[in-house]
């Protein structure tokens, strides 16, 4: 989820006669998530599925913004939770986690009526 | 430094060497041989010195429960007189919600004993978060890193979640795509950090799960006088079954059946960037539980601990549809909600109880905490949305990667057996392919006896068959 810095946020800003200084996506100590290419795909290993081999090994890291500021698409460097210094591509600010329980399964529903009747049969 | 990938693993034996504090060669007998119980024990602590190091950090002692309605279920729909004792042993009720807890407490506490300031694991299940929990228990910093994205960046749900809480412990998470270039990422952060590498197949994190098995044979022979008739154990790398096995006999429990009992996602390549996300497990099954069996020294170290194929007696599949189905079962009529990898054996043992007699002892030994992503809804929902066709019917109709089929009746809940005999022949016909031009000595043949549970005739038989040379035998 980044941070939307439009234009109507800093208005008065410019009404007021005063330079129009654009805001970062983040600034230092924000949390953000980095990405980094770890292999391309001619560096991967033999013996993968096709699929696997044409494209590259990615990951993704979260941490603390190190540098004053940055924009999506930015190289930065973050200090990860143990502490250490990692660089990446700032890909997200302040990352949510968006795992959630699903929806109702029509096929699961009806499970506990099924089987509540069959003991009482017992 | 070289930090490509085919320099970083040629560099892998002093890598492990360093992050184990395990000098592999010590034990060493043969090319084929290896000192197995040298080996587990030679991290020195005695079951009654785990047991107090778990304690420590509160993990074990567990609730058994007897589940009297499901067994009253399984009961009215088998053969009269038929029906055994479904009992759970609720290792969700560890610290971070798994039975994971034994292995990480006791890996976790060895690192802290030798001097290591971190721990390393690379886990996209509950292994991971109970590694983060006991890190952050002992002092520790922990690095773990998980397969979690294909390379859509579509996360499975049940991973996500693992990500949540290894962070919420602490951690520091890599979230990578598909690839068993894990293993190099995972050598390259124990170099640079000099971490301690707390894998899954290293003597610590075996051997804590003995604690399971002993205190599981103890509880059932308080309350009921005698030791379980089977234990049914979720089976991927074989450290479960390991030292399930192992507690069970140091308990005294001999004559206990050990079960394995894995998810049938037989036809999925583990390592495809397009099979990963049609899928709705990602441990306890075929995948990892057959190779693991037919070569379990494929492993991150030189020689696995964990060895599935010496312990088991039994090994069973179950298919995706029943498993999720008996999440409900017990979440209705038992009052547990608990996670659907967590139930796998549970699913084993709703089938194989009809076969039992009505006062025979079942233990299913595993529960996992459940969370958004580790729902049945969550991973029905995201198998539909991946293309996977999810509907009622005859379990038998499962597809792993195309169809989940859930029963209509848990009288269709049935097991099927995986054929022992030839995991057995593969293992050695593997073992006599790894260590081709060397000649087995008769050592080496009980060696591979004593490692596959089976005998020193059968071996010879099999190798006979295999066309190997065996030295003169005595």
């Amino acid at each position: 989820m980044s941070i939307d810095h439009s234009l109507a946020d800093i208005t008065p800003l410019v009404s007021e006669g005063k330079e129009h200084i654009p805001v970062a996506d983040a600034k230092r100590g924000d949390l953000v998530q980095v990405h980094k290419i770890v292999l391309e795909p001619d560096q991967r290993s033999d013996n993968l599925p096709s699929c696997t081999k044409s494209v590259p090994y990615e990951c993704w890291i979260k941490g603390f913004l190190i540098d004053e500021d940055a924009d999506m698409g930015d190289e930065v460097r973050i200090q990860t939770f143990i502490g250490r210094e990692i660089s990446g591509v700032l890909c997200q600010v302040n990352p949510i986690y968006d795992h959630n329980f699903g929806e109702p399964q029509k096929e699961l529903l009806s499970i506990d009526n099924e089987v509540r009747r069959q003991l009482e049969r017992t | 430094m070289d930090m490509s990938y085919s320099a970083v693993m040629s560099r892998k034996k002093d890598i492990l060497r360093r992050a184990t504090g395990i000098d592999y060669d010590r034990f060493e007998i043969s090319p084929l041989a290896f000192d197995y119980e040298g080996l587990m024990n030679s991290c020195e602590y005695s079951l009654e010195d785990v047991q107090r190091i778990l304690e420590e950090t509160g993990v074990g002692k567990t609730p058994l429960v007897e589940l009297e309605n499901l067994t009253e279920l399984v009961r009215s729909i088998s053969s009269p007189g038929r029906g055994g004792r479904i009992f759970v042993k609720d290792e969700a009720a560890n610290p971070s919600g798994s039975f994971k807890d034994r292995r990480a407490a006791l890996s976790v506490f060895h690192a802290k004993k030798l001097g290591y300031k971190g721990v390393v694991a690379a886990s996209s299940g509950n292994y991971g978060a109970a590694v983060a929990s006991q890190a952050a228990k002992r002092g520790l910093r922990a690095i773990i890193l998980q397969e979690v994205y294909d390379s859509r960046k579509v996360g499975q749900p049940e991973i996500l979640e693992k990500t949540r809480a290894c962070e919420a412990y602490g951690a520091e998470v890599w979230q990578l795509t598909v690839g068993p270039e894990l293993f190099y990422i995972m050598l390259r952060v124990l170099e640079e950090t000099e971490f301690f590498s707390a894998s899954l197949y290293v003597p610590t994190s075996v051997r804590g799960i003995e604690t399971l098995g002993y205190e599981l044979a103890q509880q059932v022979f308080q309350r009921e006088g005698r030791f379980p008739d089977v234990v049914m154990i979720t089976h991927a790398g074989g450290g479960n079954v390991t030292g399930t096995a192992r507690g069970l006999k140091k308990a005294g429990s001999y004559n206990t059946i050990a079960v394995g009992v894995s998810v049938d996602l037989q036809g999925l390549h583990m390592a495809s960037d397009i099979d990963f996300n049609r899928k709705s497990f990602t441990t306890g099954h075929t995948g990892f539980g057959i190779p693991f069996l037919t070569w379990p020294d494929r492993t991150d170290v030189p020689r696995n601990c964990a060895r599935g194929l010496r312990y088991l007696d039994r090994y069973l599949s179950v298919t995706q549809g029943e498993v999720f189905y008996t999440t409900e079962l017990l979440a209705k009529l038992e009052g547990i909600e608990r996670g659907p990898a967590g139930n796998t054996s549970l699913a084993g043992a709703i089938s194989l109880a009809r076969e039992l007699e009505k006062d025979q002892i079942l233990v299913v030994q595993e529960t996992e905490y459940t969370a958004a992503g580790k729902l049945p809804s969550s991973q029905l929902t995201f198998a539909k949305e991946n293309g996977i066709e999810v509907r009622r019917g005859d379990p038998k109709e499962n597809v792993p990667g195309k169809a989940i089929v859930i029963p209509e009746g848990v009288d269709q809940i049935q097991i099927e057996d995986i054929d022992m005999e030839k995991i057995r022949h593969s293992y050695i016909e593997r073992s006599m392919k790894m260590t081709e031009g060397y000649v087995p000595t008769y050592e080496d043949i009980q060696f591979l006896a004593e490692d596959s549970k089976s005998s020193v005739d059968y071996v010879q038989e099999t190798i006979s068959s295999l066309k190997v040379k065996t030295a003169e035998l005595a």
